[in-house]
Order: structure tokens, then sequence, then C-alpha cells
């Protein structure tokens, strides 16, 4: 057999721990890929940044764990750069897995920050059909949220004090891993002119171009990669750059495996075309 | 390296890595891992979707006596209906809370056709919600973003002038990018159109709406590809870091 015939019959699980190598040797070696943010990342960071101090931002959680490796670095670096800005943070959760993610990354951010409840963020939590959310979010936020995730009424949280509905708030920003950025344009965006910017999963990232080019989207965060390109403009390293090494070896080393077994194919084809009587 | 002392860590590492042990081949271990998943994350909605909107959207408004956001006493429904006769109260709680009940009646082959008036009910109301939003977010905006992108129409001589004094990566994009869109959207909405045979001038259109429609399956593979790889890191590096505290 040649080298070309043994690499077509080569079993799968000889790749699969080689893959493992090269997320692993990365992340216990750091290289320091240079990261270059691409616009619809510096566009988000641009709407965040330009906020005067003390404008609300709403951040939507709409992510369960199964996506946490995506977002939550991007959740983290947009936390952390509110609370830089002095811009009150308050979260939301639309999915019914996202109650506890927010908890735990607001209060790692909190400790590391010193932000203080109720002043500097709070977390309304969970409520289930996220139209009617979003819709009676538009009226009063009151109507969707009563009380907070810890129950005190939102009337006892001063940084609620001021706000009543979008017209409050300075941005809206939706980290999900499922269609609720399509439901919040639809809602809070056209119907009562919310500013809204999304952070997505690399899978879903195509799919939400058409609303950049149209100004629905200020800005968008997609997958891994978009979280480390926030924490580069930020200037605060965390889990997304320190990805990007491993994102790239992976990628170059699916890339060369991709070319390989094409040039395989196709010699080993040549091959059998040339021997056939 | 400093491994973890808390029991959960250990947990969701042995879990993770019977996970991973499927690429090895099929095994009680990785099925027994896939079932606990698949169970615990239907009971842990079932008790949020209970917790958050079963509890205070229907069961404390009819029992429960309760203080609303200012503080003031509110009785429940039951209360007022039994004790002060009004029986009207409660009628906003306990229609869709019936409502409800009636799509469980799904389960029961033979009283299955119950569950049709709540459905139809949802599905009218939602249509009725989204017609607007949806028409004008997803359709309208859409049609307007094609053909003005960025400010610029799509055919725009402006552009194409800067292009020609000023030759460049960044001005000749800018200037082919519209017309490109244009094509492209007639081609590939042209491929779908089956309403006439894909032959002649229709034939070739189509198949230049099958070029794009691969370049746009290309990059969304490039970033399914790339999701995948992410999701791989945050595991690999829970174990690193939480787990064998290998890395910071």
């Amino acid at each position: 057999m040649t080298f070309f015939e043994r690499f077509l019959a080569l079993d799968r699980r000889v790749i699969y721990p080689l893959v493992g190598l090269a997320v692993v040797l990365p992340l216990v070696f750091p290289i320091g890929f240079k990261v270059r943010p691409t616009p619809p990342a510096e566009n988000l960071f641009r709407a965040v940044d330009r906020l005067k101090p003390g404008t609300p931002v709403l951040v939507s959680i709409d992510y369960d764990p199964s996506t946490e490796a995506e977002l939550s670095p991007m959740a983290i670096a947009i936390f952390r750069h509110c609370i830089r800005r002095h811009l009150p943070l308050v979260v939301i959760a639309l999915d019914p897995g996202a109650p506890g993610l927010g908890v735990t990354l607001l209060d790692k951010v909190a400790r590391e920050t010193h932000a203080r409840y109720g002043v500097d963020y709070c977390f309304l939590g969970y409520k289930s059909g996220a139209e009617a959310v979003i819709l009676a979010f538009g009226r009063d936020l009151r109507l969707a949220y009563p009380a907070d995730y810890y129950n005190i009424p939102v009337e006892q949280l001063p940084l609620l004090r001021h706000v009543k509905n979008y017209d409050d708030l300075g941005l809206v920003i939706s980290l999900a891993a499922a269609n609720y950025p399509d439901v919040w344009v639809a809602y809070a965006h056209e119907r009562f002119g919310a500013r809204f910017a999304a952070g997505v999963t690399a899978v879903m990232a195509p799919e939400y171009y058409p609303y950049l080019d149209t100004g629905q989207l200020v800005g968008m965060l997609g997958g891994l990669k978009g979280a480390a390109e926030y924490e580069a403009l930020l200037g605060r390293p965390g889990l997304g750059l320190k990805g990007m090494d491993a994102q790239t070896i992976v990628h170059l080393f699916i890339v060369l495996i991709i070319v390989l077994g094409n040039v395989a194919y196709f010699i080993t084809r040549r091959q059998a075309a040339r021997t056939r009587p | 390296m400093h491994i973890s002392m808390n029991i959960w860590v250990w947990v969701a590492a042995a879990l993770t890595l019977c996970i991973y042990s499927f690429l090895y081949k099929d095994n009680p271990f990785y099925k027994f891992a896939e079932h606990l998943f698949v169970g615990v994350s239907a009971g842990y909605i079932m008790v949020m979707e209970f917790t958050n909107n079963i509890i205070p959207n229907l069961w404390n408004p009819l029992f429960v006596n309760h203080f609303d956001e200012k503080g003031r006493l509110v009785s429940c429904a039951f209360y007022q209906l039994f004790h002060d006769g009004r029986w009207n109260i409660g009628l906003l709680t306990l229609l869709p809370g019936l409502l409800g009940l009636m799509v469980l009646a799904r389960l029961l082959p033979k009283v299955g056709w119950v569950s049709r008036w709540p459905l139809a009910f949802y599905f009218g109301a939602y249509q009725g919600l989204a017609i607007i939003g949806a028409m004008q977010a997803w359709v309208l905006a859409q049609v307007f973003g094609t053909l003005v992108t960025q400010g610029n129409p799509v055919f725009s001589l402006a552009l194409f002038s800067t292009a020609t004094q000023h030759p460049g990566w960044t001005t000749v994009v800018a200037a082919v990018s519209g017309p490109l869109m244009i094509v492209g959207v007639i081609a590939t909405l042209t491929y779908f159109f089956f309403s006439t045979e894909h032959k002649g001038v229709v034939g070739g259109v189509a198949k230049v709406g099958i070029v794009y429609l691969m370049v746009g399956f290309g990059a969304s593979f490039g970033y399914t590809v790339m999701a995948r790889v992410s999701l791989l890191i945050g595991r690999i590096h829970f174990l690193l870091a939480d787990w064998l505290g290998v890395v910071s």
C-alpha cells in the first residue's frame, strides 16, 4: 500500500487524539497569536464605549450551559466593559437554562470589580415566553419583572428607579444560542426603537450578517473569536483570547488533513486508472 | 498542579470523560452519561418552568394571598370568590390555566381532540402578534437592505467613480458588492422557483444561484467547524484549569 492509500484508510480514532493534542498543547504552552477585531465587534464595542456613564444597559442571557464555552467569555467581557464605564447593568434571562449561568457570571465579575448589587448591576431572572417578555418590557419592565431573581421588588433597586422601558436604556444586548435575536429585532427594535446588538454562537453568526447590513444590529460578536476580539479591544484578556491559540492550531491541522485527504484521493484515483486494463 | 477538591468538579470531569469515551466506541459509560444529561436537563427545565411560570402566574393569584410590589395585600381569587362573592377577578387567571390543562389531554388518545382548542387559540394569538413584527423586521427591512447597503444604493455611480479614480481592494469591493448582492438574491430565488423548468436563461440564472448557495454553505460550514472546536476548547480548559489546575 502506498502512503496515500494508507492515509485514506486511516482510522478516524487516530485523528481524534491529534486534535485533542492540538487543543491541549496551546492551552498549556500559550503562543500568543494576535487577534484583529472585525468591524461587527468594533461597532459593538464602540456602541457600549460611547454611552454616557450612568446609562443602563440591558443584557439578556439567552443560552444554556451547552454553549457556555462560546458565549460566557463574551458575557464576562461585556459585563467588565459596562462596569468599567459605569454603565448600570440590567441582566435578564429568556432561556430556562440561563439563570444559574447569569448568577455565576455576575458574581464572578462583581467580585473582581467590587460592583454593588442593585446599584451597579441587577439580575431580574428568567421569565418564559420570550415575545411576551420583550413586548411587556417595551411598555413597563415591571409588567414582566415585578421582582428580581432574589424576589426583591424592583422598586427597591436603586438602579431601576428611573428605568421604565427601552427608552431609558442605552443598549440592549442579547447573548443567544437560539433565534432569540430575531425576536428581539422584530419586537424590541422595530416596534419600540431599541438599539440592539447580539452575541451569538459561531454557527448562527452567518444568519445575522443581514441584520448588520440593515442597521437592525448595531454590532455583533460571533463565537469564541468574537469574544476574543472584544477582549482585545477591552485590553483585558480572558478565555476568548486564551482559546485563540488552540483554535488557530486546530484549524490549521484540519486544513492540512483536508488538503492531504484530497491530494491522496486524486493520486490514488489516477493510479487506479493507470493500472486498469 | 492543583487538583480540585470539589466533589462536583470531579463529577463533571468524570462525566466529560465518559462522553468523550464515545470517540473510541459506544460503551456503557457513555450511555449512562448521555441518559443522565437528558434526564437532568428535562427535570431542570420542568422545575424552572414550574417555579417561574405556574407558581407566580397561576397558583399564587388563585390560592395564595400575597403582597404586590407596593406592599399592599392582594387577596387570592378564591378568597375573593368565597369571602367577598366577587367571581370575575380570577377569571383572567383561571381561563389560561384551564387552556393549559386542556393541552395535557393530548396524552390520552380518546380525548386528545380537546388539546386542539388551546393550540388553535395559541397559534392564532401568536400569528396576530407576530405578523406585523415579522413583516417589518424580516421582510421589508431586508428588501430595503438589499437595495440600499450602508447608506448607498445598489448601483452607486459615486462608488464606481471612486473605485476607478482610487483603485484598491476597499473601493472596488464597495463598488461591486451592491450589484453582486442583487445578482445573488435574484439568482438564488430563481433556483428555488420550481413553477418553470430550469432550462435556457432560467437554467443559467439558477446555476449562478447554486454558486451563491455553495459559497454561503461553505462559509456556514467553516463557522460550524469553528463553533465545535470552541466547545472542545471550553471543555478541555475546564479539565485542565478547574479539575487538574494545570493552567490558570
